[in-house]
């Protein structure tokens, strides 16, 4: 009896051992601070440009706050998680992290301690690296200005907060394969697939995930989430009927495009960085993402020019769309139907993606919050107008916008949509090119 | 005939449902403090308050205002009896040609009614959408400050942000 005890203690006492040392990893020997002299210049300069394609700053930097010091909320489904201080601050940011502990951890997703990172994270991509571009992105970090800034507790909803857990996804998801440029395609569309895939993690936003939260690799690009906003596919399951080329998607990606407009939501804080990436690599993602558009579809393009070249249509009796159409002519005809008259402003509406969009919410929350441009910086803006319409307003608006540009189906209900969303904060603001902190402790 | 609220009273407007605010504030109202600027919602020259938000009067048709509680810079003193807000932008001297100030002080209005002590970071990023073209921006804001509840506000000095 006694010993049937001593024999199922011994088994759990070694399963718990063996799960914890499972679900961790050994932790890696913290170093002193690197000192700025011991990275080459042009090696931190390199890291800079690879930090912006990577759009490294959206998650780490919170609005108005310090550079890379972490505190940027995302919500998921899984609960809300944390951007973390990534600055060279030895005791709240990673400051005494060596380079096998940094790369470990873009690599495998595995901090210095040992704990799993969740993949809100995308190591997924990042394990892709090359040894070199992860060298020069740990010269930029460890080259920061350190911050001490803790970062907050994620709020995660049992069990996922388990951080232990992960390590079954990465069973499941993490490809740790190094990077391979395909012989068939040209050196510019394998620079492209290299900085998409294991940099600018395009797919983590546009391609769907599983309900375990990996990236779905049978629906490549068709089109997912970011932070509550639609992020359309980027392939040929585009609702959209406008055509993407490699030009089109290089202007597009760098400032705007005059037949698509330009980026709104978490897109415009990845456009405002590629702006300052190299050229050819941003016309190497372009290429790449414009080969999974293919070629333009005939179909679509038919379907495009008729509506293009439409006069209105009939609203028939329909009183929620004649009311839609007054919002319309009082509120935005003065920019929008100016046949591009305007700065900043399509030819037409039908142009837009967003206007054949599953849901209307992407409209809306242009139509509610409007566009910034960042101050100091050139580029489209559009008024916000939360405060002055009504969700009944907004929402006739919305049905109003889809018949009139698109010739799919009406969205459900948008006025119940611009309730919702008109409740919601709006957001951060986009990164100033200036920092007003900065403008106003100069005078 | 449309009836609007501004400035705690109904007014009774002979205009078409189409007609920016703007237009009816000016020339049937009289209310000329806000002022036509680009007429495109780029340069707040016409912010007014609706239901306490700031909104650009020159976008937006007066059909779609009913009920709505509509508040100009008229509403908020006069030139015997400015308010507290306008007080302060007469103490800060934070006007050069004075176009876009109507617009500046009703936006200004719609944050200090919401946060009363705003951080000057808060003053930036909520006044970013008006524009001034004379660089009066750093009496503005010192202006704003002297007229909200923040205790250093007292001892702001003109210009010094």
């Amino acid at each position: 009896m006694r010993f049937g005890h001593l024999v199922t203690l011994l088994i759990v006492v070694a399963l718990v051992g063996f799960g914890l040392t499972f679900l961790q990893s050994r932790p890696l020997k913290p170093v002193d601070p690197p000192r700025r002299q011991s990275f080459d210049d042009a090696q931190v300069r390199r890291g800079a440009t690879l930090a912006a394609i990577g759009d490294c700053a959206s998650c780490h930097t919170a609005p108005n706050g310090p550079a890379y010091a972490g505190g940027v909320a995302l919500e998921t489904p899984f609960g809300v998680i944390h951007g973390t201080n990534i600055t060279p601050d030895p005791d709240t940011g990673i400051g005494r992290w060596s380079f096998a502990a940094f790369e470990r951890a873009m690599r495998e997703g595995t901090d210095q301690a040992g704990n799993r990172l969740y993949p809100a994270f995308p190591y997924n991509h990042f394990a892709k690296l090359t040894d070199d571009d992860l060298k020069a992105l740990y010269a930029f970090v460890m080259t920061r200005q350190p911050v001490r800034a803790q970062t907050p507790e994620n709020r995660l909803r049992f069990p996922y907060s388990i951080r232990g857990l992960v390590t079954f996804w990465n069973w499941l998801y993490l490809d740790d394969k190094p990077f391979k440029p395909d012989p068939r395609q040209s050196d510019e569309w394998s620079r492209g697939a290299y900085l998409v895939e294991a940099l600018a993690h395009c797919g983590a936003c546009h391609t769907p995930r599983t309900k375990w939260g990996g990236e779905n690799s049978k629906a490549r690009f068709d089109g997912g989430d970011a932070e509550g906003w639609w992020a359309p596919p980027l392939n040929g399951s585009t609702p959209a009927l406008e055509p993407w080329d490699a030009e089109r998607l290089t202007a597009y990606l760098r400032s705007w495009d005059d037949r698509h407009g330009g980026a709104v939501g978490p897109m415009a804080a990845v456009t405002a960085n590629l702006a300052k990436a190299p050229d050819a690599d941003v016309k190497a993602i372009a290429v790449y993402i414009a080969s999974h558009f293919g070629q333009p579809d005939v179909g679509k393009k038919v379907r495009l020019e008729v509506l293009l070249s439409r006069p209105e249509p009939d609203l028939g009796d329909d009183a929620g769309l004649a009311r839609g159409r007054d919002v319309f002519k009082g509120v935005c005809a003065q920019c929008h139907e100016t046949g591009a008259q305007v700065p900043f402003t399509v030819q037409n509406l039908a142009q837009h993606t967003s206007l054949f969009a599953p849901t209307p919410d992407n409209v809306l929350r242009v139509a509610l919050h409007g566009i910034r441009t960042p101050a100091g910086g050139f580029g489209p803006i559009m008024p916000g107008f939360a405060g002055s319409l009504t969700p009944q307003q907004l929402g006739d608006l919305a049905r109003y916008l889809r018949a009139r540009f698109t010739d799919l189906p009406p969205w459900p209900d948008p006025t119940a949509a611009a309730r919702r969303l008109m409740n919601q904060p709006e957001g951060p603001a986009p990164a100033p090119a200036v920092a007003p902190k900065a403008w106003a402790t100069a005078q | 005939m449309v009836e609007l609220k501004v400035n705690g009273a109904v007014r009774q407007v002979d205009a078409a449902p189409e007609t920016p605010l703007l237009y009816v504030l000016r020339e049937d109202l009289q209310l000329n403090g806000a002022k036509f600027g680009c007429g495109l919602g780029q340069c707040g020259a016409c912010t007014v308050a609706i239901d306490g938000a700031p909104a650009f009067s020159c976008l937006l048709p007066v059909g779609l205002l009913a009920g709505r509680e509509i508040t100009t810079v008229e509403g908020l003193g006069s030139p015997d009896k400015p308010g507290p807000l306008q007080q302060a932008f007469i103490d800060e001297q934070a006007a050069q040609c004075g176009y876009c100030i109507a617009g500046m002080v009703m936006r200004a209005h719609t944050l200090l009614a919401r946060n009363p002590s705003p951080t000057d970071d808060e003053i930036l990023e909520h006044m970013s959408p008006n524009l001034c073209r004379c660089g009066a921006h750093m009496r503005i804001v010192a202006a704003i400050r002297r007229a909200s509840s923040r205790k250093e506000a007292s001892r702001s000095q003109r210009g010094a942000l």
